[in-house]
């Protein structure tokens, strides 16, 4: 019975959900698809801070500069030069990539805890420096608005429906992109890091250029979804890329299972589709969400769909649900 | 070989003055080693004589603050760790360190990182060369796995497996990198006596068929009489005797420094 679970859950599942993301935007009111837009975001948020926090173990607790650095360059581009959004897209992957490979650069032998507090100072620098308006190019604490929606030939994504496709064919293609380096020896590389960074190095990976990588893909990633966050919500100001985002991304990850791209997809959903549904208990929010923390690190310190090795994730969970009812 | 007292064979590695110092505690002081192709080397000392610090300074974990280390005729004083994999020296830890939450096979595909090459760009497009590459890896590991009797364990979690097959594991690894030097330290301690046999029949074993040569450190004294071919004694960071193991059993100055002034 476990054995053929794994194949119903891949052969059946997967196309199931394909079919439930493909299906929802008709018919679905513009409130659910921006709220699907947002998890888009946050899951493309996820996928990026997974990179550099699940795949390699390395604490990024600044990930919203990333964020903010790919929003601004779409911004200031597209208004100041007028470059189109989609274009703008991979410039915004490249502008945040290269800062990181740039900040992270003299701080990438840092361990644990060290790492983390030089990177929330890095997150902060990049919010102030967005507030104190350099060179009259970022707004100061107004920020930038009026950029355009973005145009694919003579389509314009102006409604909530082109959006919600934007973001989820971006994640779409993220995921699959992830899931090829995963399971390349670059995906091995960066998990034996994470386990033992003195046997990965004696077992022949250049540690430094491998963590380098994560940090420069991840900041990428987090500079796309800051093009599309810019693209969608027309402006962009320093209030949207605090140290409380970057605490988000964190979770995201921790609460769907370090390394594991589904885990971040359910991460991401607890964290934008949790609040809508409990709107009404809005001020009791942050109450929920720091119990639901503890008890995730007592009862499932993994998180809720950890990658599997050596099998299928979906294996893994099925299995834990037939033990249960049996 | 033999233990002639007459060593033959070109010079794999030679340590030439060299010296590590942590703050005030020099830990290494002036070693001149050397280890011939095809032979076991033995590292001995009493604890705290600098033998593994001798290792991490060859491996490429420590820098040495004198001295020069030859492998090959190759100066690779003060190189990365990964960059003297590269070059054919492969290392086990005292303290085994395995991949914990990676399988067996994920470890020692690892030791085959040194020995491929695709990049992101041949991962995201999967590339034939990739594809292939990936192949030969799993397939180089596999071959790994068998070598030391683990193919059961191929897809467990190395943490799950027992410490005895945790250190042939930890072997196997070392061996993927296709080394011309292993470099083992202390490969018995937590084996029962059956399980060092085995390891040490193992060794012997991979030094005929693969041309190594093997450096090891090791405190049970049998095992190092029973199977190195020259055996050198450390004490207080310098080197206090070498020879071979019938030598070194005899002399004086090993029996006071390592065995206390016994007999």
């Amino acid at each position: 019975m476990t054995a053929r679970a794994p194949l119903l859950l891949r052969r059946v599942g997967l196309p199931l959900a394909l079919l439930v993301f493909a299906a929802f935007p008709f018919g679905a009111s513009d409130y659910l698809l921006d709220v699907a837009y947002f998890f888009g975001i946050y899951t493309l948020l996820g996928l990026s801070l997974n990179v550099v926090l699940g795949e390699v173990g390395l604490y990024d607790l600044g990930h919203a500069g990333f964020y903010a650095i790919g929003a601004y360059t779409t911004a200031i581009l597209n208004t100041q030069l007028h470059i189109p959004v989609l274009v703008l897209l991979p410039v915004s992957f490249i502008a945040a990539g290269l800062f990181a490979f740039i900040v992270t650069s003299p701080i990438i032998h840092l361990r644990g805890d060290y790492l983390c507090i030089v990177t929330i100072g890095m997150g902060e620098i990049v919010r102030l420096a967005l507030i104190n308006n350099p060179l009259g190019l970022t707004g100061g604490p107004n920020g930038v608005y009026g950029i355009d929606s973005p145009t694919l030939g003579f389509l314009s994504i102006d409604s909530s429906f082109g959006y919600y496709w934007l973001v989820w064919i971006v994640v779409g293609i993220s995921i699959i992109g992830l899931r090829r380096l995963q399971r390349s020896r670059i995906g091995r590389a960066w998990n034996y890091i994470r386990e033992d960074e003195t046997a990965a190095q004696a077992s022949g990976v250049n540690v430094r250029a491998y963590k380098l990588l994560a940090f420069v893909i991840g900041a990428g990633l987090a500079g796309a979804a800051g093009c599309l966050y810019a693209s969608k919500l027309l402006v962009v100001s320093p209030e949207s890329f605090t140290f409380w985002e970057s605490c988000l991304m964190f979770s995201i990850v921790l609460i769907g299972g370090m390394g594991s791209v589904p885990g971040v997809i359910i991460g991401a959903a607890a964290v934008t589709l949790f609040p809508e549904v409990f709107r009404t208990f809005a001020s009791y929010r942050m109450v929920f969400f720091g119990v639901a923390m503890i008890l995730m690190m007592m009862f499932r310190p993994g998180g809720l769909w950890p990658r599997r090795r050596g099998g299928t994730e979906a294996r893994d969970l099925l299995e834990r649900l037939w033990r249960r009812r049996g | 070989m033999g233990s002639t007292g007459v060593r033959d064979g070109e010079v794999v590695l030679r340590t030439t003055g060299l010296t590590k110092t942590f703050g005030g505690l020099t830990a290494v002081d002036q070693l001149d080693l050397q280890v011939h192709r095809g032979e076991i080397a033995a590292l001995i000392g009493p604890n705290g004589a600098g033998k593994t610090t001798v290792f991490n300074v060859v491996t490429g974990i420590y820098k040495p603050e004198a001295g020069t280390v030859l492998f090959q005729e190759i100066d690779i004083t003060g190189w990365k760790a990964h960059r003297i994999v590269t070059q054919g020296v492969a290392r086990t830890f005292q303290n085994i360190r395995l991949f914990a939450n990676l399988t067996c096979l994920e470890n020692v595909m690892a030791g085959m990182h040194c020995r491929t090459s695709a990049g992101v760009t041949a991962a995201l497009f999967r590339t034939g060369r990739l594809v292939r590459e990936e192949r030969e890896i799993r397939a180089a590991a596999e071959g790994r796995l068998a070598q030391v009797g683990l193919t059961d364990y191929t897809d467990e979690l190395a943490r799950n497996i027992p410490y005895g097959r945790q250190r042939m594991l930890e072997v196997a690894r070392a061996l993927a990198s296709g080394p011309r030097l292993l470099v083992l330290d202390e490969p018995s301690s937590g084996l029962n006596p059956r399980e060092t046999e085995d390891l040490m029949a193992f060794i012997k074993g991979i030094i005929r068929e693969e041309h190594l040569t093997v450096l090891l450190i090791e405190h049970d004294m049998n095992v190092v009489m029973g199977i190195s071919d020259w055996v050198t004694v450390m004490d207080g960071g310098k080197k206090i005797a070498e020879g071979t193991p019938a030598k070194i059993y005899h002399d004086p100055v090993v029996i006071e420094a390592y065995l206390g002034g016994r007999k």
